[in-house]
């Protein structure tokens, strides 16, 4: 039945002001993926990228990102079309665990020159360009929720969270882009 | 704001001053329209109108006048309203900057400021000393309600509460830096440029409005060939100019904390008359700092004497600051009583800018012969050597009585103010805080800091420094750059503390020590002789170096009049701890966006929209909002729940079950470590099947429990309770990271990957057939799981039931899971299909004896208690609490065991925690044998059902026990935990 | 609040990241079910609970997710290292010790003399 919608949490809100803009982003196909020291080269090889070993860090190879969350865990995502689950389902269990998990997260692009400022309002990590470069990834915490930062380029950054917590997450980014203008 | 070149107080001095007084602004004191200028703070301009008396003090209610021009101000505490919501009380005035349209009131008089009847207090004073409420308030007790409390809290607290919500909102910024400066006078200002020109990222704050320190109230020096405060402002312009520094003004550096954490307070429109609603009233930075550059200055001390306190009695920097900074006069006869050089610059100022001194009184009888010099060139009469020992003047002080160290040569000066210093204090308070250790310097009378704890280096006047050139060296060896040049400046050298002039030991006396607290020489002194003998005691017992003053003041005489008591030397006592904040801070800078919908965490599921749309009530379980019931119109919460509980067991209900905990556990290890986690045997448990499992913890005692399914040979959908997700993953990767490394297994929470619907009741698979593929519906027993499609999207079907009807639970990725559910519900409604709710689905397990875990479970209840051994695989070695569950007082007879209830009058409803006896009639207090963990009304039962903990319950079937309450014991009958369809042939069909 | 080196971030990270676990280096015993009560006890009721130096567990559950394992002071609240999961108990240098301690507070305040008078009366 075709007719079935996808509805993600944030649909068709939008803000922006001085300094920063907010927008959800586009669904994309997610995996948290977990392997051990031994079988991280040959994971890799399955999926076609080199999965980041060092912490922090995040590489995007054809348009299928890997962020290293924890020296056993990584965050595979890609736009539906990149045929991610294909890749994904043909992992085998006893070299690792691969778990779709595209509809847990959602996530939002926070842009701009105050963007690292409305950050900053909730998390408490620092985000100068020195301690979190472009592709620097980490999961940390803003406000009261737990999020995963990706830093996509000096000002815009990419904010995973759970579907249940968006909506905490987007009115906090909001609340701190009013007030983040010293 | 008018534009106009009217008068902001007769008390201007001319040609003097920082203030722009091309604009008057308009502000209110006790309801009376006054002017001052932009800049100028609520002290200086009522000081410009002439207005010394702006309170009355805590406990006497003696009359008091603005002692201080700085955050340690203990007087002129005030109310400041910008409407009936935004209203603040406790406001100090020397710090509230004036903004157009600003409500200014004095408080803690009535009814009026200058006629104030609590003043009798101060008449009683000798009878309120030290200790009086310990005292007094002690028996009767049967007067404490209604006598000693209503009196004590009348008295209490300084101020009133705003009754409205605060509509303002207050922001967070967490911050890095290389260095930390608190602090903006000369010290903190060269430190921050030498260190943001050397490429370190720096944040410079000060508590003012203007940078500068005490350069404000100087009008000689000069830093680097220029008046040292064009110095200031091209220094800060340059600061904030560059990239690798955030100037912060009114920003308190109020807390120091471990690791160095240092919090600010940014005051960011109290000062603004029409606030873009956008901003934040306050922000709150929490910095973390390579180094913190301590900055904050010295405080001076006033000196202790008789009548010390009387308005227009004012720290001499206090008044230097106000006529060279605000450009005010605070009289047109001053008087001078000192024991520090500054003051005499001070006096010298004042006197040039049209405020005569009357006579200059030193404590000391040797002062630098310049300082003698000037006084002479100026004609000003001086008598060192002197003490003041009284002071007159009701409402504002008239006269000084000034006697020679020996006691000789008594003379009464006329006077309309009178300026003091003891010396400085160096502000200690954050470097006390950061745990550092502070030193005795007996030559100077002060701590100053010593050992640090912390990354953190004193500047300036809190290490000591007495002069501006001293502050600057400070800096440069703080920051391993050249000193800037100075010229014509004054020193802080000279002090007095301790000692106390006049009636020392008269019961009048009214040498204040703390202004604030109204405490004199005479209670430290009473304190000690009544056993105090620590200055922690001391403290507490007068409240001296309380409230907002937290040492600011008070802090040294006291301790120096305790010491002397004592008979010890000041280092020997110690200080009492400086705790953080500094200066007071709002309750919205600390909760910052933490209010209204970020109060926290609404977590809702994606099904939710739909059961508002349908009219739900929810209820909050943990973060979650969860679909209570869903009333028709004109039923309440007991009918709209009888008609669910009715309609899925005769037809079905359809319930969002989405919150419900999931964990994927994958790996060649899945089983080994499922067989560690749960009580149950998995290796036998076939792939497509589902199992129900138990999680002990350690202690033998239920932890969570759910359903799992084998996807795979190395793959299990496990479930938790929806409260039990986070603790029970925590729980997991404890065991398998701390105690099994090597395992190959791997657990990810897939909680919100899946929407959850619930599907239950003898029509259940008649609804869902059309919509589900690639799975065999008549190959799927109770207790299954299948993966395929439905609706045309991914699913994990389960064939599970907490219902005791035939029911499925469809598993399908979050965001079709409200599509979904519409199209079960637009094929299931014609057939009968009810959304049910989560109090429905409590009643419905019930009638099944289900439990739940953290109701009918509290932590002490072990699997054999909730009927549940079987779901311990008995042939197993190991599972997290196999052990635990020897412990002798868990297989000890006598437990209490999970046993169903009837009341014997089947339309009474047993209340939920509602203790059980064996004998009503038995004397208080009662032997409780168990209480009732559940209790409902079924409808499908046709009465009440409940679930209760009893002792030996098991053995008590049949038995008539009492459960009291208030109008009389309900008799109830114990029976068995199931009450519908024992033999399970719904859940089978 | 303190700030924590993840040893497998390899970095300081700030305290709301993590949440502590309790004392390090206490085993589960392999043969729990044949232990006796008193070994039982020791193992899941008895903690030491020093004032001082402790090794502790700590879970950066915000971050990479890791139980690592730490040694702290307790009274400065300073760290003196931490180091993975499974890592030995570490021997520490004095230098390590004294680093981490707090700064002494002076001696005489807490305990003054008692006055002649109230001695007099004790006796």
């Amino acid at each position: 039945m075709d007719d079935v919608l996808q509805i993600e949490p944030l649909a068709g809100r939008r803000f922006a002001a001085t300094g920063i803009a907010l927008e959800p982003a586009p669904f994309c196909e997610r995996f948290s993926l977990r392997a051990g020291p031994e079988e991280v080269a040959e994971v890799g090889k399955e999926i076609g990228i080199a999965l980041p070993v060092k912490p922090k860090s995040s590489k995007t190879l054809k348009k299928i990102s890997a962020l290293w969350l924890g020296p056993d865990e990584w965050l595979i995502m890609a736009a539906p079309e990149t045929g991610l689950s294909a890749k994904m389902s043909k992992l085998d269990g006893t070299l690792c665990s691969a778990v779709d998990v595209s509809h847990r997260n959602t996530a939002i692009y926070v842009e701009g020159p105050n963007a690292l400022a409305v950050l900053n309002a909730g998390c408490p990590q620092n985000l100068s360009l020195t301690a979190f470069p472009k592709g620097a990834c980490s999961r940390t915490i803003i406000g009261k929720s737990e999020i995963i930062l990706l830093r996509e380029s000096p000002e815009r950054f990419r904010v995973e969270c759970w579907r249940s917590f968006s909506d905490y997450v987007w009115n906090f980014l909001v609340d701190a882009g009013k007030s983040a203008q010293i | 704001m008018s534009i106009s070149s009217a008068s902001a107080g007769a008390n201007r001095i001319k040609n003097r001053g920082r203030l722009n007084r091309a604009r008057t602004i308009s502000f209110t004191w006790d309801g009376k329209s006054l002017n001052a200028y932009d800049g100028d703070t609520l002290a200086s301009a009522l000081l410009a109108n002439g207005i010394h008396l702006t309170g009355r003090s805590f406990k006497y209610h003696r009359p008091r006048g603005i002692l201080s021009a700085g955050p340690e101000e203990p007087n002129a505490i005030v109310d400041i309203a910008r409407d009936t919501a935004r209203r603040q009380p406790n406001v100090r005035a020397t710090v509230q900057e004036v903004f157009d349209g600003m409500q200014a009131n004095s408080q803690n008089r009535f009814p009026a400021l200058i006629f104030d009847v609590g003043a009798v207090n101060d008449f009683f004073g000798p009878f309120i000393p030290a200790g009086f409420y310990y005292k007094t308030f002690m028996w009767p007790a049967s007067f404490w309600k209604h006598v000693y409390e209503p009196f004590i809290r009348r008295a209490a607290g300084l101020g009133t509460a705003p009754t409205e919500a605060d509509p303002d909102t207050y922001a967070n910024r967490y911050a890095h830096c290389d260095v930390l400066v608190a602090g903006g006078g000369p010290a903190g200002i060269a430190a921050a440029l030498a260190a943001a020109r050397k490429g370190k990222s720096v944040i410079l704050c000060d508590e003012n409005a203007d940078f500068g320190g005490h350069l404000r109230a100087d009008i000689h020096a000069q830093i680097d060939g220029q008046p040292a405060m064009d110095w200031v402002a091209s220094a800060v312009a340059e600061l904030r100019s560059l990239d690798n520094a955030t100037v912060l003004n009114r920003t308190t550096a109020f807390g120091y904390y471990t690791a160095n954490m240092v919090a600010l307070a940014e005051r960011v429109t109290d000062h603004i008359a029409d606030p873009d609603p956008e901003l934040p009233r306050e922000r709150l930075w929490q910095v973390r700092a390579g180094t913190v550059l301590i900055a904050t200055g010295a405080i001076e001390r006033h000196l202790v004497f008789h009548g010390n306190d009387r308005p227009a009695v004012m720290l001499a920097s206090a008044a230097q600051m106000f006529a060279n900074h605000f450009g005010v006069s605070i009289g047109k006869r001053v008087g001078v009583y000192t024991a520090c050089d500054s003051a005499w610059q001070a006096a010298f100022d004042l006197h040039e800018a049209g405020s005569p001194i009357a006579l200059i009184v030193d404590t000391r009888s040797e002062v630098p012969s310049q300082l003698l010099a000037k006084a002479n060139d100026l004609g000003i009469a001086v008598k060192p050597g002197h003490k003041v020992t009284a002071t007159s003047g009701r409402l504002r002080i008239s006269s000084m009585t000034v006697e020679a160290e020996n006691g000789h040569g008594k003379e009464k000066t006329p006077i309309d103010a009178l300026i003091v210093s003891g010396g400085w204090t160096p502000s200690v308070h954050l470097f006390s805080q950061s745990r550092g250790r502070l030193k005795f310097d007996a030559d100077n009378g002060r701590f100053l800091p010593d050992e640090v704890a912390e990354n953190c280096i004193c500047i300036g006047g809190c290490n000591g420094a007495m002069t501006l050139a001293d502050a600057l060296d400070d800096a440069a060896n703080a920051t391993g750059s050249k000193p800037a040049n100075c010229e014509e400046t004054g020193s802080m050298v000279g002090y007095q503390i301790g000692t106390s002039n006049g009636k020392t030991d008269s019961a009048f006396d009214k040498s204040f020590i703390d202004f604030q607290n109204d405490v004199t020489a005479k209670d430290i002194r009473l304190a000690v002789r009544e056993g105090m003998l620590s200055i922690e005691h001391v403290k507490r017992y007068t409240t001296t170096g309380m409230a907002t003053d937290q040492g600011k003041m008070s802090n040294m005489h006291g301790l120096a009049i305790a010491a002397t008591e004592l008979g010890r030397e000041i280092p020997d006592i110690g200080l009492t701890t400086f705790r953080a904040p500094y200066t007071p801070v709002t309750f919205g800078t600390i909760i910052n966006h933490a209010k209204g919908k970020l109060f926290d965490v609404t977590r809702t599921t994606p099904i939710h929209s739909w059961a508002q749309e349908h009219g739900a009530v929810f209820e909050d379980v943990g973060n979650w909002k969860r679909t209570w019931y869903f009333p028709k119109p004109g039923e309440d919460m007991q009918a709209a729940v009888n008609r669910e509980c009715a309609a899925t067991r005769n037809a079905a209900g359809i319930f969002d079950a989405s919150t419900l905990g999931k964990i994927e556990v994958v790996g060649p290890d899945a089983v080994k470590f499922m067989e560690l986690m749960y009580t149950n045997p998995w290796q036998k448990l076939a792939v497509g099947r589902c199992r129900y499992g138990i999680m002990l913890r350690e202690d033998g005692f239920i932890y969570d429990d759910g359903v799992v399914g084998r996807l795979a040979e190395d793959r299990f959908h496990v479930t938790t309770t929806t409260g039990g997700a986070p603790r029970v993953l925590n729980h997991m990767e404890d065991y398998l990271q701390t105690e099994f490394p090597d395992w190959k297994v791997w657990l990810t929470s897939t909680s919100e990957q899946w929407a959850v619907i619930a599907v239950q009741g003898p029509k259940a698979r008649e609804i869902i057939e059309p919509f589900v593929e690639d799975i065999d519906l008549d190959d799927m027993p109770h207790m299954s799981i299948r993966e395929g499609r439905f609706c045309g999207v991914r699913t994990r079907l389960m064939r599970v039931s907490f219902t005791g009807e035939l029911g499925f639970e469809i598993n399908v990725p979050a965001n079709y899971g409200r599509s979904v559910w519409e199209k079960i519900w637009e094929r299931g409604e014609p057939l009968g299909l009810t959304p049910y709710g989560t109090e429905a689905m409590h009643v419905l397990r019930a009638e099944k004896g289900f439990i739940i875990v953290g109701q009918d479970t509290d932590g002490t209840v072990t699997p054999d208690d909730a009927n549940l051994s079987w779901a311990i695989g008995k042939k197993k070695t190991d599972f997290v609490g196999i052990r635990g569950l020897k412990r002798i007082d868990l297989v000890a007879e006598g437990r209490r065991q999970l046993v169903g209830l009837k009341t014997l009058d089947p339309r009474e409803v047993l209340e939920e925690g509602a203790q059980i006896v064996e004998d009503p009639h038995q004397p208080i207090p009662m032997k409780m044998i168990g209480f009732v963990t559940s209790s409902y009304w079924s409808e499908n039962c046709g009465r009440s059902i409940a679930l209760a903990l009893i002792e030996n319950g098991r053995a008590q079937m049949g038995e008539k026990l009492h459960v009291p309450m208030a109008n009389g014991a309900i008799a109830v009958e114990v029976c068995e935990t199931v009450f519908i369809d024992p033999d399970g042939s719904k859940l089978n069909g | 609040m303190l700030l924590i080196q993840c040893p497998y971030c390899q970095e300081d990270r700030p305290e709301i990241e993590f949440q502590g676990a309790g004392e390090a280096h206490i085993a589960r015993p392999a043969n729990i079910a044949d232990i006796s009560d008193a070994e039982f006890s020791e193992y899941f009721f008895i903690r030491d609970n020093t004032k001082g130096i402790v090794f502790e567990r700590w879970r950066h559950t915000h971050g990479c997710g890791r139980f690592f394992n730490a040694v702290r002071n307790s009274i400065s609240d300073k760290f003196i290292m931490t180091y993975k999961a499974g890592e030995p108990k570490p021997e520490l240098t004095e230098e390590q010790i004294k680093a981490a301690a707090p700064i002494s507070k002076k001696p005489a305040a807490d305990k003054p003399e008692p006055s002649p008078s109230k001695a007099e009366k004790a006796k």
